[in-house]
């Protein structure tokens, strides 16, 4: 066993393992984790799995398969910020009806207020 | 009888909307007004309840896009037919809203445009802001097959349709050209009606050619997304 395949086994349990404990202690919704928790198994699985690896890498015309680990990384990695800016649109959009929601409901208050006040 | 709402939107606009708002009280008496303060560091909240108009202070500075479809919501929830934006700066004089308000009642279209290229306006654009309106016509009209001159005044009128299309969507970035592709898209009419506009009382426009051109392409880019964009009326 190579070097590098021990350091990717070894970094991939790591990350699997932080993305659970992150989950389990309520600092991470469920949500938001799987596809961390995917590419954490896809990563381990090919790591382990070298023969798979080489199959893959060579039928991609990668010299050293390992490196095809780093392509499988950056994917993911794409594919997570990806997620991470449809979230943050959707986010930003309810962040503006909930202001305006507020604002109109803070007009509506102070109307009701002046009328019970005459 | 026709609830019309005008719709003000104003950042740091004391100096200014005194004037405007007294303006379409005398103008105007039958029309409400509502003010979005988006977020003023100044009295424009306190001057404008103060002469009757109903303030909506956001709880902070949202944009010009946000803000208006505050307006338009609040139009939609209170079951306003017509809703007119003018501007707080003093740009939009208040005896012209007729003209837009006219057709809307009418329902000549669903919404109406008050163009300062079309009749007597003696407005004259500098050389680099005078090609981005040229280019945004042809574009805007070439999309939605209307004759339009001045894509991005503010000066306009809403119908009861389009008030309630408003309140569910409105643009965010630039949205006084991007918002006559989606009503076109949505399959709602646009007409533009000649009106005069004053250069602006309070504050001021200073951007420089470089910066006009920049703006264009920033507008452009929004537009042909907004081509791309699904529409749900």
């Amino acid at each position: 066993m190579q070097s590098i395949q021990i350091f990717a086994i070894i970094f991939s349990i790591g990350v699997f393992v932080s993305i659970v404990d992150l989950i389990r202690r309520g600092m991470l919704k469920e949500q938001y984790a799987i596809l961390w928790l995917i590419s954490a198994i896809v990563l381990l699985v090919l790591s382990v799995w070298r023969r798979l690896l080489d199959k893959i890498a060579s039928s991609l015309d990668v010299a050293y398969s390992p490196s095809f680990l780093f392509l499988v990384a950056f994917v993911f990695l794409l594919l997570i910020v990806l997620h991470f800016s449809v979230i943050i649109s959707d986010i930003s959009e309810k962040n503006k009806k909930l202001s305006q929601e507020i604002a109109m409901l803070k007009t509506s208050l102070e109307e009701i207020r002046k009328s019970e006040k005459q | 009888m026709n609830k019309i709402l005008i719709i003000m939107p104003a950042y740091n606009e004391a100096e200014s909307i005194r004037g405007v708002i007294s303006a379409v009280n005398k103008e105007l008496p039958h029309v409400d007004i509502l003010v979005i303060n988006d977020g003023s560091r100044d009295a424009t909240s306190h001057i404008a309840k103060g002469l009757g108009a109903t303030v909506i202070d956001l709880p902070y500075n949202m944009g010009i896009g946000a803000a208006m479809q505050t307006g338009y919501r609040y139009a939609a929830n209170m079951g306003y037919d017509i809703a007119v934006q003018v501007d707080a700066d003093g740009q939009h004089p208040p005896d012209q809203i007729k003209y837009l308000i006219d057709p809307a009642m009418e329902k000549r279209a669903d919404m109406i445009i008050g163009s300062r290229f079309l009749g007597s306006g003696e407005y004259q654009p500098s050389l680099a802001r005078n090609l981005g309106i040229k280019v945004f016509a042809a574009v805007v009209s070439m999309i939605t097959g209307h004759r339009l001159t001045d894509t991005t005044s503010g000066f306009r009128a809403a119908g009861k349709e389009t008030i309630r299309f408003f309140a569910q969507s409105y643009p965010e970035d630039y949205p006084e050209v991007e918002v006559l592709v989606l009503l076109h898209k949505a399959g709602f009419n646009i007409m533009e009606v000649p009106v005069n506009m004053e250069p602006r009382v309070g504050g001021k426009s200073s951007i420089t050619p470089l910066q006009a051109i920049y703006y264009m392409i920033k507008v452009l880019l929004a537009v042909f997304i907004d081509m791309l964009k699904r529409v749900k009326r």
